[in-house]
């Protein structure tokens, strides 16, 4: 039931959490943001969710619910009188779905190595991560969001990315536009709508962090 | 029997495959069912299914869905009057969801991991990690099944279909490695939902035969083997 006590467990440079952040705001929720240290994490982290122990974690009435795109599929299912995120049609639904699901399996784990990994592979996963975009780039179409005229389950999925293009772009020394004007156009679209502005991180901000992150890994 | 345009792209070993025809049974949909051939991928698969080029693919009116779990829920939704697949509450829902991305991005690739180790205790190691998912679906089992048989309560559900899907390869693991992952002391509820699923009308003619698991296993090693030799 809509309505109820709701807090996020979160941790500001995701953008797992950001997907939440921003299925909340399109819905209107209120909800109590709580910011876990990763490296010290809380017992209530531990106790939300022991398989993964990872955030982001949305506890409503005092029950965890885990995994980003789940997350969103519940605000959705529960908050469902407001901003609809999956369209009604079932085989639109399906699309949607399987686009979130891409954007899982692909731009977070080529993103990730592009500032992991150092020479042949890094070079591999800067060009598999322009193909992918490139594909998704196909699947807007003339459309202005993937959710047609509003923001949708795949954009929400995919749009808390691009607060790290500029630290892939600087440590992978490339550029996300040159090859994908229409996928920056897009998210540039999507940042004029406050929600979205207000639940993406400064991109500057997130490279200074990872930045702290390589030193941290000795990468 | 519904009548519609269905045709599914598989194959009899693959647990995903086994998902979308469980779906379909459960709704009474027919469906067409073109065997992909080990080793190949047809040119139906690769105009379906650019992106990722595997299977399971569902073509229904002409129209491609892929990813295993994407097609449950769509079989679900579109054939909505038959008996329900995804629980009703959307906490429930969240949860079978949970436990279904948890096979799939962390129980699975260990799994498929133990016929490919190559360093002596690996495979040992591997099953372990195996046995202790199993031990968490176990205890998943009493929180969805709510005292009754199956983890969509009484009838198979999302996350009976997602688990009961690799059935089959775990009973194979169990026979190749002399182990027993699923038994009366460490998992004694999994172990009579077992049976039930197995034995259920829309699984029992959809469920591979440990025996050809095995079968196959021992061919796709020798494969290996003879690739790696070459």
């Amino acid at each position: 039931m809509a309505g109820g006590q709701v807090t996020l467990l979160d941790f500001w440079p995701s953008p797992f959490g950001m997907r939440v952040r921003l299925a909340l705001a399109e819905k209107g929720v209120k909800y109590e943001y709580r910011e876990e240290d990763l490296w010290n994490k809380s017992a209530l982290l531990l106790q939300m969710n022991p398989v993964n122990k990872q955030i982001p974690v949305l506890v409503h009435d005092g029950k965890p619910v885990c995994e980003s795109l789940i997350i969103v599929q519940y605000i959705d299912e529960v908050w469902k009188d407001s901003a609809p995120l999956l369209p009604s049609d079932p085989y639109q639904r399906a699309q949607a779905r399987f686009w979130a699901d891409f954007v899982d399996k692909k731009i977070y784990d080529l993103g990730r190595k592009i500032w992991t990994k150092k020479g042949e592979e890094q070079e591999t996963a800067k060009k598999d991560f322009i193909d992918s975009l490139k594909l998704m780039e196909g699947e807007l179409g003339d459309k202005p969001y993937f959710g047609g005229e509003t923001i949708g389950y795949v954009d929400i999925a995919l749009v808390p990315f691009y607060s790290w293009f500029y630290a892939y772009e600087t440590i992978g020394n490339f550029n996300i536009e040159a090859e994908c004007p229409k996928l920056i156009a897009y998210c540039k679209r999507c940042l004029q709508k406050e929600t979205v502005s207000k639940a993406l991180e400064d991109p500057q901000k997130v490279y200074d962090f990872v930045l702290i992150l390589m030193k941290k890994f000795g990468i | 029997m519904a009548r519609s345009d269905v045709k599914l792209i598989g194959a009899w070993a693959s647990p995903f495959v086994m998902r979308a025809r469980i779906a379909l049974n459960i709704k009474s949909v027919g469906y067409e069912f073109l065997e992909e051939t080990l080793g190949s991928k047809s040119q139906l698969l690769l105009e379906s299914n650019p992106v990722h080029k595997k299977i399971p693919v569902m073509i229904h009116d002409g129209k491609a869905i892929c990813e295993s779990l994407v097609i449950v829920e769509y079989i679900d939704e579109v054939w909505s009057s038959g008996p329900t697949i995804l629980p009703s509450d959307p906490y429930d829902r969240a949860l079978a969801r949970f436990w279904a991305a948890y096979l799939d991005e962390k129980w699975f690739p260990t799994m498929r991991s133990i016929a490919t180790a190559k360093e002596e205790e690996a495979p040992k190691a591997l099953i372990e990690q195996v046995g202790e998912g199993v031990m968490m679906l176990e205890d998943a089992f009493s929180r969805c099944s709510k005292g009754k048989g199956f983890f969509g309560g009484d009838q198979i559900g999302y996350l009976d279909i997602a688990f009961g899907s690799f059935l089959g390869r775990l009973r194979a693991i169990e026979k190749m490695n002399g182990v027993k992952l699923i038994d009366e002391t460490k998992t004694p509820s999994l172990l009579k939902w077992a049976t039930s699923f197995s034995s259920h009308p829309a699984v029992k003619d959809v469920l591979p035969e440990t025996e050809k698991l095995v079968e196959l296993a021992k061919v796709l090693a020798k494969f290996r083997a003879a690739s790696s030799n070459s």
